[in-house]
């Protein structure tokens, strides 16, 4: 047995294992899962010295309670949180974006997050996990993946079966950005809504619903008025398509969605946006703006370049 | 044939077959799937078939529409692998306990229980498609008279079994799940095992399967 691991005192709302997520498997119905908000995801793993596709703890709201037993580790927070780490005689205020080193018995409590959803927790080193399709990310809705395709659980036991030997400190300035509008390209049943809808869609606020998870995000707000068919023949989806179902309020397909939906779709959510929509919390307004293929494309590229020179800064 | 190409958002293309749905389109739909999975396109990184359409996803880090799209348009689908379609049994139970919508069809059928189930159960059904959930396949076609939309506002939880109605189809719910699929009965059946990687669905496109009905007692002990 593994004589390096972590204990979950509190296991926090909806903490599970994440990495890269699994691809190849839409047409048997499994989602890619995956971290939520994919560059707070690769930040972390670069802050402990990790391959940047290894798995990592993604929490929700509040975060858990872990004590760790074992030799010296280095462990990083990313996202916008609130934790402190205990030694054995001192408590300290943590903060995202920096690496500590923690060593046998210190403990870290991540409290939750602010004005946010998901939060990531790195340890310098490779967790003891069962992989499903070549990834341990946890689908809590299909029992797939690691710990049983369960969230962590209280008094659990955590094996690592690696410990990183590069344990230099590492640290950077991100802030996670918040956007005005979340960028969206024409859905495929666009022509579905009356002009009236299509205007509503594009220029009234929606609010982010608590009936949100890592399946989708509902939304509330003015009602999009249908007029062709409230159902259209089941048909294939991928995340960030938004339908909207006959009670006019649209849902967001997130990282564990259905991977066939009968809804029409309004619009999709232009990557670029991905990664800070889903860290709108309960509550939060949301604003559509709608932009062309080829602007998301470009969008894209400058995000994705933007990831890696922050990633080697790192 | 592939009726029409567009984008779905920046990283799917969206292949419509048209929009009819019987067997030979999805035949087509199949065959080009098979196809594009044999071949494995740098940057494709899942396809979805449906009745008349193929969702084919890419990583925009990989590749784009532009390129994916082309590729498409010049491949030749083979003649479609042969399937191995089985012919099997479910056994569902439509106590009032399972059949949250009965009440619901009663109405929009202007059919009574029993008439519902009866046009429901000893029919073969061809399985179009697996998905929305890990292994939930897509059944069709019921007869004119039992074809009622979906709630109008979907369940947050459909229980874990559920056989359920819309339009011309039937699925089984493999988990529970967010749905919004008219409720007939539970089979105690399990229809999706991921312990098999290799084959994780116990129905797949192509098969053909039949509805017995079972009591509450015999659903109780099924798995005994």
């Amino acid at each position: 047995m593994s004589s390096n691991y972590l204990e979950i005192i509190r296991p926090g709302i909806n903490t599970t294992f994440q990495d890269k997520g699994r691809d190849h498997l839409y047409h048997i119905g499994i989602p890619f899962s995956g971290a939520m908000d994919n560059r707070n995801y690769l930040i972390a793993n670069k802050l402990v010295n990790n391959n940047l596709d290894s798995a990592v703890i993604e929490f929700a709201y509040q975060g858990p309670h872990i004590k760790y037993s074992g030799e010296k580790i280095n462990c990083a927070i990313t996202g916008d949180v609130i934790f402190s780490i205990k030694k054995k005689d001192t408590e300290i205020e943590g903060k995202c974006y920096e690496s500590y080193q923690i060593e046998n018995g210190d403990e870290i409590n991540i409290i939750s997050t602010n004005k946010s959803v998901y939060g990531y927790l790195a340890l310098g080193g490779e967790f003891d996990l069962k992989f499903q399709w070549n990834s341990c990310s946890i689908n809590t809705k299909a029992n797939i993946g690691s710990n049983d395709g369960k969230k962590l659980d209280v008094g659990q036991r955590i094996n690592l079966k690696k410990i990183n030997s590069n344990k230099d400190i590492k640290k950077t300035n991100y802030i996670n950005t918040k956007i005005e509008n979340i960028r969206v390209i024409k859905g495929t049943n666009f022509d579905y809504f009356s002009e009236e809808g299509k205007q509503i869609f594009y220029e009234n606020e929606f609010t982010v619903s608590k009936l949100s998870d890592r399946m989708g995000m509902r939304l509330e707000g003015p009602k999009i008025d249908n007029i062709v068919n409230t159902n259209i023949k089941s048909e294939g989806l991928i995340k960030g398509v938004i339908q909207v179902p006959a009670d006019g309020n649209p849902i967001i397909m997130l990282s564990d969605h259905g991977t066939i939906g009968g809804y029409p779709k309004i619009g999709v959510v232009a990557s670029v946006d991905y990664d800070r929509l889903v860290q709108m919390s309960p509550g939060s307004k949301i604003k559509f703006k709608e932009i062309n293929l080829s602007d998301a494309e470009t969008l894209f590229k400058l995000y994705e370049m933007e990831t890696q020179n922050l990633l080697s800064q790192i | 044939m592939i009726k029409n190409i567009s984008n779905l958002g920046d990283a799917a293309l969206y292949c419509d077959f048209g929009n009819e749905v019987n067997k030979s389109i999805n035949s087509e739909v199949i065959k080009y799937f098979q196809t594009i999975k044999e071949k494995k396109f740098e940057g494709i990184n899942n396809l979805t078939p449906s009745y008349n359409k193929l969702i084919i996803s890419y990583d925009l880090k990989k590749t784009n529409f532009k390129e994916v799209k082309n590729y498409v348009e010049n491949i030749n689908p083979e003649d479609s692998i042969d399937i191995n379609s089985k012919k099997l049994e479910i056994p569902v139970c439509c106590h009032e306990n399972f059949s949250m919508d009965i009440k619901r069809l009663e109405e929009i059928l202007k059919l009574s229980r029993e008439k519902i189930l009866e046009n429901f159960l000893n029919k073969e059904y061809f399985c179009y498609m697996t998905g929305f959930i890990a292994g939930m396949p897509f059944f069709g076609d019921l007869d004119e008279n039992m074809r009622a939309q979906r709630l109008e506002t979907p369940r947050v939880k459909v229980p874990k079994g559920s056989v359920a109605l819309t339009e011309q189809f039937a699925n089984i719910y493999t988990f529970e799940s967010p749905g919004g699929w008219n409720i007939l009965g539970n089979t105690p059946l399990d229809v999706f095992d991921s312990s098999k990687e290799d084959k994780p669905n116990l129905i797949n496109p192509g098969d053909t399967v039949v509805f017995k009905e079972i009591t509450l007692d015999q659903y109780k002990n099924y798995n005994e």
